[in-house]
């Protein structure tokens, strides 16, 4: 049984189609990459698991059920982050809302509630940085705090959108290492989205590519390919595989632009070229993001 | 002071009022909806007025009329830019109306004040009783929604994945919202409703880290505010509803400094 299983899927929001024609099942205890540029879709697909965008077409099934809302076997980590920047309510209070959420009534957590609350904390290792208020708290600190309230139930497929969004590489690679760890000690499947393969490419198993309306699901040497994801980009696409890392650009422009864009070295030109605003990353490229605006 | 029969009325009253304004002014504060509060009590101004016209009770007008558009602004969405306009154009046709009913109401300067910024001291026990009954009503009600409306409030993606309708929510704490506004402007007025309902949870806010300290916080300087604001009233021949809102600037300010203070200690802890 996949842990997640799409079949002939057609996601569309406002009347628009998202993506369509995806077939694809990912196995329970894979850690899977999302990627994608912007608007490709990755949120939807998500968001489509969890059964808040309903499919135009096919069928969506998470464990062998079909996708619904309030699935406890799913845990989600939402893509905005919603928390007002002046908030002085305390991290744990905040994950601690999410506990049995749903439910009518007052939330005065009981003791098994507590306890699943200092649970998750200690997953992550914020038990110490939940006692202070959100308002000090920053961006990946934050973070972590949405990564236990995502662990919370012991889900069994975890949903993470973009969690490495604004963070600097080296917390990347912390977040990285700790959902990777969380991944193997909990046994949960992970799929993880994100504008850039490199972090991720120490744990993941497979990578799910969004493009183009096309999704594409296999190991990373079957979907880097510049076939692929020429097909995904909707124009050529070179891949370049250098230091443990792969880079991904539209025709040549990029590498070509990088030689004497910003001019520092060889990585600079992530700069010049990153519209998204998300990241500030010095060393990392992901130029399909452009290519795909372009 | 309490020898007096107003007086007993009117602390009745406005403890009353202070133990409901305070709890739904947190959440209202947290959700980032005080404009739709503001709103709804202004909204409330034609419902009263219209009561006037159709010569049933103020009360019930206003809390007709602050249900309704709670219900509709609650119902009409999630996009806050695009809830802003939606409200402030419900607001701007409601008070059209209330002011050509306003032209049609002859004799309408002193009970217009009254409601403009409330008589606390022409309480009389009937309205006592009826601020009790709703009170009791909207508190349940929140007590009843408040770990969704909590959920929904601090992370509503996550939320409505769990299976939480936001829009459900929305509308049931604008309802809740406009209870509470119905009686907070038997007090202040509805001009003033901010002053009870937003001053203390937003105080509390600053105040504590933990939600139900906040709320606890909040209902008690709401409580602190009406009396303070009554006791002081007596002492000076000066309307009630003044030194509430200038009680609640106060405590505000206050809350802000303690902020700031706490902030330069840390600083100084750490250097
Ligand atoms: N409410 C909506 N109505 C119509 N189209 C929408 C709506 N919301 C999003 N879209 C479109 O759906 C597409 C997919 O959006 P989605 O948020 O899934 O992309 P994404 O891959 O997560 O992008 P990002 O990397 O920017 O987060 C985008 O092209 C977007 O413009
Ligand atoms: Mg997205």
């Amino acid at each position: 049984m996949s842990a997640l299983a799409f079949r002939d899927v057609e996601l569309a929001l406002g009347g628009r189609s998202v993506l369509a024609g995806v077939n694809l099942a990912i196995e329970a205890g894979e850690f899977i990459a999302l990627l994608g540029g912007n608007g490709a879709g990755k949120t939807t697909l998500l968001r489509a698991a969890l059964g808040l965008v309903a499919p135009r077409r096919g069928s969506i099934s998470v464990f062998g059920q079909p996708a619904a809302r309030g699935n406890p076997a799913i845990g989600y980590m939402p893509q905005s982050r919603s928390i007002p920047p002046s908030l002085r309510l305390s991290g744990r209070d905040f994950v601690a809302c999410a506990v049995d959420g749903a439910r009518w009534g007052l939330p005065l957590p009981g003791r098994a509630a507590r306890a699943e609350v200092e649970r998750v904390l200690d997953l992550v290792g914020a038990a110490d940085l939940a006692r202070r208020p959100l308002a000090e708290l920053s961006g990946g600190e934050r973070q972590r705090l949405l990564l236990a309230q995502a662990l919370l139930d012991q889900p069994r497929l975890l949903l993470l959108d973009e969690p490495l969004m604004s963070l600097d590489p080296s917390r990347q690679a912390g977040v990285v290492d700790l959902v990777a760890s969380l991944q193997r000690r909990l046994g949960v499947t992970v799929l993880f989205s994100a504008h850039d393969l490199n972090p991720l490419l120490p744990v993941m198993d497979r990578v799910l590519y969004v493009g183009n309306r096309q999704a594409a699901l296999g190991t990373v040497e079957a979907v880097i390919t510049p076939a692929v994801l020429s097909r995904l980009y909707g124009t050529p696409i070179e891949v370049v595989r250098a230091g443990g890392h792969i880079f991904v650009a539209a025709g040549g422009l990029d590498l070509a632009r990088d030689t004497h864009g910003c001019g520092e070295s060889a990585h600079g030109h992530a700069h010049s070229h990153r519209h998204d605003g998300h990241r500030h990353d010095g060393h990392r490229h992901d130029g399909p993001t452009e290519a795909a605006d372009a | 002071m309490l020898d007096y029969a107003f007086m007993r009325n009117a602390f009745a009253a406005a403890a009353i009022v202070a133990l409901v304004a305070g709890p739904v002014g947190y959440f209202l504060v947290l959700r980032g909806q005080t404009f739709a509060g503001h709103a709804l009590a202004h909204i409330g101004f034609t419902g009263a007025t219209g009561a006037f016209l159709l010569g049933i009770p103020p009360l019930w007008g206003l809390l007709g009329m602050t249900l309704a558009a709670g219900v509709v602004i609650g119902l009409l969405g999630e996009d806050l830019a695009q809830r802003d306009v939606a409200i402030g154009l419900v607001l701007a046709l409601a008070l059209g109306f209330g002011f050509l009913f306003l032209h049609f109401v002859t004799s309408f300067a002193t009970q217009a004040t009254a409601l403009l910024f409330g008589n606390v001291l022409a309480v009389d026990p009937a309205t006592v009783w009826s601020l009790l009954g709703l009170g009791i009503l909207a508190l349940a009600a929140l007590g009843a929604i408040a770990r969704p409306l909590l959920f929904a409030s601090l992370q509503p993606e996550l939320a409505q994945a769990r299976g939480v309708s936001l829009r459900l929510i929305a509308a049931l704490f604008l309802a809740i919202v406009a209870f509470a506004t119905a009686e907070a402007a038997q007090i202040v007025g509805v001009l003033l409703v901010f002053t009870l309902m937003v001053g203390p949870a937003a105080a509390a806010l600053r105040l504590t880290r933990r939600v139900g300290a906040g709320v606890l916080v909040a209902a008690a300087l709401a409580l602190l505010q009406a009396w303070g604001g009554l006791a002081l009233a007596y002492e000076t021949d000066w309307p009630a509803s003044f030194w509430i809102t200038a009680l609640s600037g106060l405590v505000y300010a206050a809350a802000v400094l303690a902020g700031s203070w706490r902030a330069v200690a840390a600083r100084g802890a750490r250097a």
